[in-house]
């Protein structure tokens, strides 16, 4: 009786793959060290008018979404529909990090796709990288009231994840002082 | 159309598979002839089948038919000719299929090299493969079908990854897969003879060519895996401990051990229930390894597409396969018996160990791969972690030392028993000279640190006790004809074992990495080299645009190579690719990737720069382990067995030992080797 361990033992094994597989959780959802954390400062020019600059500050006291895109970046192009259905329901506002990107390109593509933002920062040398942990376009931040990052999105943002992680979290945190 | 007709063809091919599957096995059962003659035929109808499928899809990328799903999602009119081809591998449905296509080349091949083999056994053997063959075809009819169509198509498609774009990973892949889906002739073997209920030295000799062809194939496609992502990544590594990685890492380590035992259980008709076991283990972690990487239950830095629905039947595909062959083990293993017995200090003992060892690593291997999921199932997701490198190479190492050491010993050891004295008598003076080289050389070249001293150690040790076991043999025999080829397959093979120590050891100790920022002009010194950046130009590819820098390396102010490093964006993907530009030598590397451009300067931009010792000694050790196992392949051991049987007549039988005193040479082999 002993060898039907061996079989036992693989289907103890297949339980664990499939509660890996089933429970929903992304792997893409390393939870990120910045998250509790005050949203890194910065201060830096807008996409649309060059001379005016834009700094997380300026938001305090608001909930808001921080998108991080690119013209080039293929699943932006993907997750764009959803941002300008989000846009319009004035739910939230979605501030746009135009990342390693040309200022004349991204312009292109918001005048063509539709612009979803209430501004956009251009960040041609990916500069806010390293400062915000980013691994890859499209990110999407959740930022409190008070300027700390309550939750990040990495890759794209889905119908999904929209309705059952951000939405709630960005309801609540209207709630809270 | 075409499209259509491939999607139609798979549709034949699952019914003539799930014939495979069933009837030859049912005839093996009942006894009758006629079912069991079936399995060659409808194999060769599968194949063709398949055949046709895979040449419909590689006609719909050459003709950039976007109206092909996957083509569009993989292919781009402006992508050249031998990438729109070698897209067909390039994601997820298109892999699917190369394996299913190989499966089929594979079972037509053990039909063919089989004729020797009784009818039942060859019946079971080819029904088995259509079994998976059933799973992978049901898959892709499913749940990710090639020819899914795109209407209205799209005018281009968005180009196949430009990670993939590149010579290595045309046939890194279809590598990989002949390794991994070799393994299912063992396993196929090993459930036949479960099923049959006899297992015996002969199953082994059966199994073994099939074993090591796989083997070198999947040897080879992880040395071209790991070459590629050196030249490639352009951080200079060679190896990340990458969930993708070790998934190709744990069937290898299997299958090693696996060769092994078969050697054992042929030889001396021990470890037979092992044997078993092990063939199950290796073609399991093959299946494991396509589960994980397609599934996306696990992290890893290769971009695939990943699908929860799809990793759900690939799982139910494996709970039936490994767990229906590992029940039918511990239902029939007990039949089996242990087999021959053996001394403590013995050949059989020191290929016990490597096979525990061996094991012990795929096992750690696995663990480290696979602990992220177990924690993350036992939290509901609430921690989240990874394994990295360092554990790796934490537990790893000790487990390859006393490997390393042992294998010096075994081809010396006899079969059966050894005295111990004796054994360190014979290698005592392979001993001196390793520890004494080993101890020395790494003052010669600069730094001494005990691990250089170690890896240094084991790759003498390894040199000489293979230097040692020839002389005594030639001396024995009387010159090079008389050992087999398999035994100097063997030898050949731990020969790059030991090359490929060197060229890890060299380069782990001696490399050194300069991360500058350098302005047109500037030079930076690294291993003796002073490289000097001539600042970029720009270039234009047939689908991307880029940055192209020059980089002179020189050494005592003699120009030794001129660098081209690349930094391309793809035009349809707008993905950024770093292209190093290596000067590949025997004793060293000179490696140069571009990084970022430094802002509001005067061309400046971050470079790398790599200088690695002996770091092409890590794929030379693997190409002469492969290498190894193909001189072993050659061996007449199975071939004249074969023509033996197959001749029949008493007449013909003459011929063949006329030519080749068979049972002579037979004779002096297990003696010898």
């Amino acid at each position: 009786m002993k060898r039907f361990i061996i079989p036992v033992a693989f289907l103890v094994f297949a339980g664990f793959l499939y509660v890996a597989l089933t429970s929903g959780l992304d792997p893409h959802t390393v939870p990120s060290p910045f998250i509790g954390k005050p949203a890194p400062m910065f201060s830096m020019s807008q996409l649309h008018e060059p001379a005016k600059k834009f700094s997380p500050a300026d938001m305090k006291g608001r909930v808001w979404l921080f998108n991080l895109w690119a013209s080039w970046c293929e699943s932006c192009r993907d997750e764009h529909p959803l941002l300008l259905a989000l846009s319009q329901q004035s739910v939230v506002p979605i501030v746009g990090l135009d990342y390693k990107d040309k200022a004349a390109d991204a312009e292109a593509w918001l005048a063509k796709g539709g612009n979803p933002y209430l501004l956009n920062v251009s960040d041609p040398e990916g500069r806010l990288g390293i400062d915000y942990g980013i691994t890859g376009v499209p990110e999407t931040f959740v930022i409190d009231k008070h300027g700390v990052i309550r939750y990040k999105e990495v890759g794209m943002v889905t119908p999904e994840n929209l309705k059952e992680k951000i939405l709630p979290l960005v309801a609540q945190l209207e709630q809270e002082p | 159309m075409i499209p259509e007709l491939g999607h139609f063809s798979l549709i034949v091919a699952l019914m003539l598979a799930l014939l495979q599957g069933v009837l030859p096995i049912w005839g093996a059962a009942r006894g009758n002839a006629v079912l069991m003659g079936l399995a060659r035929p409808v194999a060769a109808g599968q194949f063709v089948f398949v055949a046709i499928a895979f040449c419909a899809l590689a006609y719909a990328f050459l003709t950039s038919d976007f109206s092909v799903l996957y083509v569009a999602q993989n292919s781009n009119s402006h992508l050249p000719a031998h990438y729109r081809f070698a897209a067909l591998w390039g994601g997820h449905e298109g892999s699917i299929l190369l394996w299913t296509f190989l499966l089929t080349i594979w079972t037509i091949a053990v039909g063919q090299f089989s004729k020797h083999l009784p009818q039942e056994m060859v019946a079971r053997v080819i029904g088995v493969m259509g079994l998976i063959s059933v799973g992978f075809l049901l898959f892709m009819l499913f749940a990710s079908n090639p020819f899914e169509r795109l209407l209205p198509a799209p005018g281009d498609g968005r180009d196949l990854n430009p990670l993939l774009q590149d010579p290595g990973m045309v046939i890194h892949p279809p590598m990989l897969y002949m390794g991994y889906v070799g393994f299912s002739v063992a396993f196929a073997f090993a459930v036949s003879a479960l099923l049959g209920g006899h297992l015996d030295a002969t199953w082994a000799r059966w199994s073994r060519p099939w074993t090591t062809v796989a083997w070198v194939f999947l040897t080879l496609g992880i040395a071209l895996g790991s070459g590629w992502a050196y030249y490639e990544m352009g951080w200079g590594g060679w190896w990340f401990w990458d969930p993708v990685e070790n998934a190709s890492f744990m069937p290898w380590l299997a299958g090693t051990a696996l060769i092994h035992s078969l050697a054992v259980t042929e030889k001396r008709a021990a470890f037979k229930s092992w044997t078993v076991l092990l063939a199950i283990g290796a073609f399991s972690l093959s299946l494991l390894g396509t589960f994980l990487v397609r599934s996306g239950v696990l992290t890893s830095v290769h971009a695939f597409t990943t699908d929860p629905r799809r990793g759900l039947f690939i799982l139910v595909f494996l709970v039936v396969v490994i767990g229906a062959s590992l029940f039918l083990y511990a239902w029939r293993a007990p039949r089996i018996g242990l087999g021959g017995k053996f001394e403590v200090v013995s050949r059989e003992s020191f290929l016990l160990a490597n096979n525990v060892l061996l094991s012990a690593a795929a096992a750690t291997v696995f663990l480290g791969t696979l602990y992220p999921l177990f924690v993350q199932a036992l939290t509901g997701g609430q921690s989240k972690l990874s394994v990295g490198e360092p554990y790796f190479e934490a537990v790893f190492l000790p487990l390859m030392v006393p490997m390393v050491v042992l294998m010096g010993l075994g081809p010396i050891a006899r079969w059966k028993q050894v005295s111990l004295l004796d054994l360190l008598k014979r290698v005592r003076w392979a001993a001196v000279v390793s520890f004494v080289l080993a101890a020395v050389l790494p003052f010669l070249l600069g730094k001494w640190t005990p691990l250089i001293a170690l890896g240094l150690f084991l790759a003498f040790w390894t040199m000489s006790t293979v230097l040692v076991d020839l002389r005594k043999r030639m001396l024995r025999d009387g010159g090079v004809k008389g050992q087999s080829p398999s035994y100097y397959g063997m030898q050949l093979a731990h020969f790059g074992i030991a090359v490929f120590i060197i060229g890890v050891t060299l380069v782990k100790g001696y490399e050194t990495e300069r991360d500058v920022r350098m302005a047109p002009g500037e030079t930076t010194v690294a291993g003796g080299y002073t490289f000097r950046f001539d600042g970029v130009r720009d270039i234009e590819g047939p689908n991307y645009r880029g940055v192209q820098g020059r980089v002179i390396a020189s050494k005592d102010d003699k120009t030794v190579a001129q660098l081209y490093p690349e930094k391309r964006v793809y035009n349809a993907s707008g993905m950024p690719m770093t292209e190093a530009s290596i000067d590949t030598g025997l004793f060293r590397d000179l490696y140069v990737s571009l990084g970022e451009p430094i802002p509001d300067s005067n061309g400046a931009w971050a470079v790398r720069v790599y200088h690695k010792p002996f770091v092409d000694w890590i794929w030379a050790g693997c190409v002469l382990m492969a290498l190894g196992g193909i001189l072993a392949l050659s061996d007449r051991r199975y071939r004249i067995h074969a023509k033996r049987k197959l001749a029949g007549g008493p007449a013909s039988d003459d011929v063949v030992r006329k030519k080749q005193p068979a049972r002579a040479v037979a004779d002096r082999r297990s003696k010898t080797a």
